[in-house]
């Protein structure tokens, strides 16, 4: 199967001509580019550039984008596909339901698509209905984190009995008034807190 | 009218980071911490139809201005204002570019004491920020977390129980926190020593940003390190890694670059200070950036002990007042091009008159 290439236009280049090994490549791409000329259907300026390995050889072929001869090779699927829609395969591919990709949110009308672009969401909701979507790229964001640890709005804490956050912040708070008493040499106000923080951490 | 009275107040003063002072100020102007919020079950701004977008402003403004967050707070409606006024906001670190230059309701809380501001209808929601001269980011965290906790009482905020707060942009969510300080490294950039730190932040998942942060370029020797990681890390423990390890490691390599200028390139040193005291006192015409350049060498003189009868205060104001929406307020006219290139140099003059 055909695999389709693009060759750079000569200022696109790498400002460093030479590769590992010496060679220069900035001359060679330059030979290439001119060498890949005209269409082979109607002698047009060429612009798509096909390459395929027949018995371990490397064959090339040159056509316009309009050349009907274009139309009659075989080609794999595009090489250049930009790095999010590469993502976006790949996530549809690992994801149990591919509808998600093509959703839409009732509330907020956001697609998965207008993220790519702007790279905002609409509304909360978007994060159920993306979740699998966003799962690797906010990974990725965030340093391989998933899971929020930090604070937790207090109506939350509440309903869900959970007062674990909050003490720990306490704490914390604690022990830096502890250091700042100390510094100021305030030692009855430094015993008070260092009770306070022996009461937090034993309950 | 009221409101902008007491925003043409706003230039007779340097705002809370330029004061000068706290711990580390030689080299740590300031510290923040903002927090992303947004209000449950509303959708966020990018969405939002305008009128839906004003109602949601109003409502917001009205929990901040109930919420007694600081002793006096002022509201600014952005669209009410000139543009000149929202860039007066953007040169005192009370608002951002984008919410300046943004379309449609918006406002932003400011404290008395220019300490607090809250951004409403920026990217997200709430924007809500404390800034602190010199390295306070204990006091700035005790504070924006309990201004948040006020908010709350009105506020529902919009959470996951996975991603925790959620913000328009997934690089927010989490804690939805943004830690930045704003540090002087005059001597590192000198010595060329400061692509160690870029590098090292890089390392580290921090973000190097210029004066006025996000796509901005570091001009004047002043960087903003900020952390770019929201999610999976305490509020504590971000604020922390910076008051502990990041920011005292840059200090004191700065500090160190500062004492290996004065004592194998002192000529070298004072050349550049005191070239730049000639330009600042002669000059006819300065540009923003050149004055930025040329004031933080001068910076760097004055707290090196090199250069006598000015002081921190005076160059802060400065730094503040010649950038161009300063002056113009100031001048109280409109000033284009070298006609603004030269009422800054007399203006530099006029301060810089007597250093020896």
């Amino acid at each position: 199967m055909w695999v389709r290439t693009q060759i750079q236009p000569i200022e696109w280049l790498d400002v460093r001509p030479y590769n590992v090994v010496g060679r220069n490549v900035f001359q060679e791409k330059l030979k290439m580019a001119h060498m890949k000329g005209d269409c082979e259907g109607c002698k047009k300026q060429a612009t798509v550039h096909l390459t395929e390995i027949f018995g371990g050889k490397k064959v090339e072929k040159h056509y316009c984008e309009a050349c009907p001869k274009l139309t009659g090779e075989s080609l794999s699927p595009k090489s250049h596909t930009p790095i999010n829609e590469l993502l976006t395969n790949f996530v549809l591919q690992h994801s149990a339901n591919p509808k998600d990709a093509t959703a839409v949110c009732e509330g907020c009308g956001q697609t998965w698509p207008d993220f790519k672009q702007s790279g905002l969401l609409g509304c909360e909701n978007d994060y159920t209905i993306f979740e699998r979507e966003l799962g690797p790229i906010i990974q990725r964001a965030q340093e391989g984190a998933q899971h929020h640890v930090g604070k937790v709005p207090a109506r939350r804490a509440a309903a869900a009995g959970a007062i674990v956050p909050k003490k720990k912040i306490d704490v914390a708070k604690l022990k830096r008034d502890l250091s700042k008493a100390v510094e100021a040499e305030d030692y009855e106000r430094a015993a008070k807190i260092r009770d306070q923080i022996r009461q937090a951490e034993t309950k | 009218m009221k409101s902008n009275m007491k925003l043409n107040d706003l230039t007779t003063r340097a705002g809370e980071w330029l004061r000068g002072r706290g711990p580390h100020s030689e080299v740590v102007i300031s510290s923040r911490i903002r927090l992303a919020r947004n209000i449950a079950g509303e959708i966020f701004c990018a969405k939002l139809s305008r009128p839906k977008r004003a109602e949601l402003e109003r409502r917001i403004r009205d929990s901040i201005l109930s919420a007694s967050i600081a002793p006096t707070m002022l509201y600014v409606d952005l669209q009410q204002i000139a543009d000149l006024e929202r860039e007066l906001l953007v040169e005192r670190h009370l608002i951002s570019k984008p919410h300046a230059n943004a379309d449609g309701a918006r406002g932003v809380a400011i404290s008395d004491d220019e300490q607090v501001s809250v951004m409403v209808m920026e990217e997200d929601h709430l924007r809500m920020q404390v800034l602190r001269s010199g390295l306070q980011l204990d006091e700035a965290w005790e504070q924006i977390n309990a201004i948040d906790d006020k908010l709350e009482e009105s506020l529902e905020f919009a959470f996951h129980s996975r991603f925790g707060y959620l913000t328009a942009c997934p690089t927010n969510i989490g804690t939805g926190i943004r830690v930045s300080v704003m540090l002087h490294l005059p001597a590192l950039k000198m010595t060329g020593e400061i692509e160690k730190v870029f590098r090292a932040a890089k390392e580290l998942k921090l973000a190097v940003r210029g004066l006025y942060g996000e796509g901005t370029e570091a001009t004047g020797d002043f960087y903003q390190i900020s952390n770019q990681t929201t999610l999976g890390k305490l509020e504590d423990d971000i604020i922390s890694e910076f008051k502990h390890t990041i920011i005292p490691k840059i200090v004191e390599y700065e500090q160190m670059a500062r004492r290996a200028l004065l004592n194998d390139r002192g000529r070298a040193l004072d050349d550049k200070v005191f070239r730049a005291i000639g330009t600042l006192r002669s000059a006819r015409l300065l540009a923003s950036e050149e004055v930025l350049f040329l004031l933080s060498h001068l910076r760097l003189g004055v707290n090196l002990g090199r250069v006598k009868g000015v002081d921190i205060a005076t160059i802060n104001e400065l730094f503040l007042n010649t950038q161009q929406a300063h002056l113009q307020k100031l001048l109280n006219k409109k000033l284009e091009n070298d006609d603004r290139r030269a009422a800054r140099a007399t203006f530099v003059r006029q301060r810089l008159g007597s250093i020896d």
